[in-house]
């Protein structure tokens, strides 16, 4: 062992460690999270924690979505808007009576031939109870917007 | 001159200009995926539909009552969540014809476009009529509805439990036809017109009836 650095040390200072490889690695971890992720949209005011399932179904076209997270507003905004569950959609608390203002304005900002396969995903924590939901559901059958999607994580088992 | 446009470009940061971009994706996107139960709402009745509705007969109907204690009563019975499931494929299926349990009506399917005898590595095709050939009064399709009723009151923990297992009934007699049908699980079938067959003959029917407050 002692003879290895010694030798090191006679050919001139430690050898600097060549990192020519290393942009190809990064790029390589970049391209990866570039693929398998997507863009963060709102940002949630709410704490959601959804209900466990095992019989999911993927939600195909992301564009095509339209959220709806309900939910405890988290600490820093129960202040202003209590520790009720809330309806959030896009950056904003709303009303169950926003709703179908906001189904037409996402309507509005789709290309008109995708309208009829949109819909809607309900992120709603497992703790909040049916009554809001069920106001949910009919604000949604009013305003046509019949395809609905309940998030769900995977349940191990 | 020369020597110079022989030098290399200095790619020392592009170590860092990749890292930055690596941090700032990591920063602005979300990793999970969406995925969940797949619901189609009714669409909002007329005044007329809502008299229609009441012609169901009392055979084809599963009601299934969640309380706002979260219990569950299946036509008037007190079940447990996981005694569910069993209730519902047997509802679906009504092997022995019951009397109380949904009629069948006889329905040709076809599946459209076949292309491989599925279970086999031999490219054969198909028959079109392989429904047809095994059934030939058509398949018996149940006309049995589930019917799911909630009180304002009841946790939406306990809504998806209950969604989730009436999935899971319909998922699993899907799958005990597909693979009678096609020696293969519903979940393994690759072409969508055997998957869109197998829908035909198990049409998923789960109703989410009219809110009402159903008390205690």
């Amino acid at each position: 062992m002692a003879s290895k650095f010694e030798r090191k040390g006679k050919s001139g200072g430690t050898p600097a460690i060549n990192t020519a490889s290393l942009p190809d690695i990064v790029f390589m971890l970049l391209f990866f999270f570039m693929v398998s992720t997507t863009m963060r949209e709102t940002e949630l005011k709410i704490h959601v924690t959804v209900p466990e399932a095992t019989e999911l179904t993927k939600l195909e076209k992301k564009s095509l979505v339209s959220y709806i997270y309900v939910g405890e507003p988290k600490a820093s905004y129960q202040k202003f808007y209590g520790s009720e569950p809330r309806i959030q959609l896009n950056d904003a608390f709303k009303q169950v009576n926003d709703i179908p203002d906001y189904i037409a304005a996402e309507r509005e900002a789709r290309d008109e031939n995708e309208r009829p396969f949109m819909t809607t995903s309900m992120k709603i924590d497992e703790h909040v109870k049916m009554g809001i939901v069920t106001d949910i559901k009919q604000e949604l059958r009013k305003a046509n917007a019949l395809k609905i999607n309940y998030s769900t994580r995977k349940k191990l088992q | 001159m020369a020597r110079q446009s022989n030098q290399e470009i200095n790619a020392g940061s592009m170590a860092d200009i990749a890292f930055l971009l690596l941090i700032f994706f990591l920063v602005t996107t979300t990793m999970d995926t969406d995925a969940g139960l797949s619901r189609q709402l009714p669409p909002m009745p007329d005044e007329e539909q809502q008299k229609d509705d009441n012609k169901i007969k009392e055979r084809n109907l599963l009601i299934v009552l969640i309380n706002k204690q979260d219990r569950l009563l299946v036509n008037g019975e007190e079940l447990r969540v996981k005694q569910l499931r069993e209730r519902a494929i047997e509802f679906i299926e009504n092997t022995a014809n019951q009397e109380d349990l949904p009629e069948k009506k006889y329905e040709i399917i076809k599946i459209k476009n076949p292309k491989y005898y599925p279970g086999s590595d031999l490219p054969k095709k198909v028959p079109h009529n392989l429904f047809e050939q095994r059934f030939p009064e058509g398949y018996a399709v149940s006309k049995g509805v589930i019917s799911l009723q909630n009180d304002r009151g009841t946790s939406y923990k306990m809504y998806i439990e209950v969604q989730n297992e009436l999935v899971a009934a319909y998922s699993e007699v899907r799958d005990r036809l597909s693979k009678r049908m096609f020696q293969k699980p519903y979940e393994a079938l690759n072409e969508e017109d055997d998957v869109n067959a197998i829908r035909a003959a198990i049409p998923q029917r789960i109703s989410e009836a009219e809110p009402k407050n159903i008390g205690n």
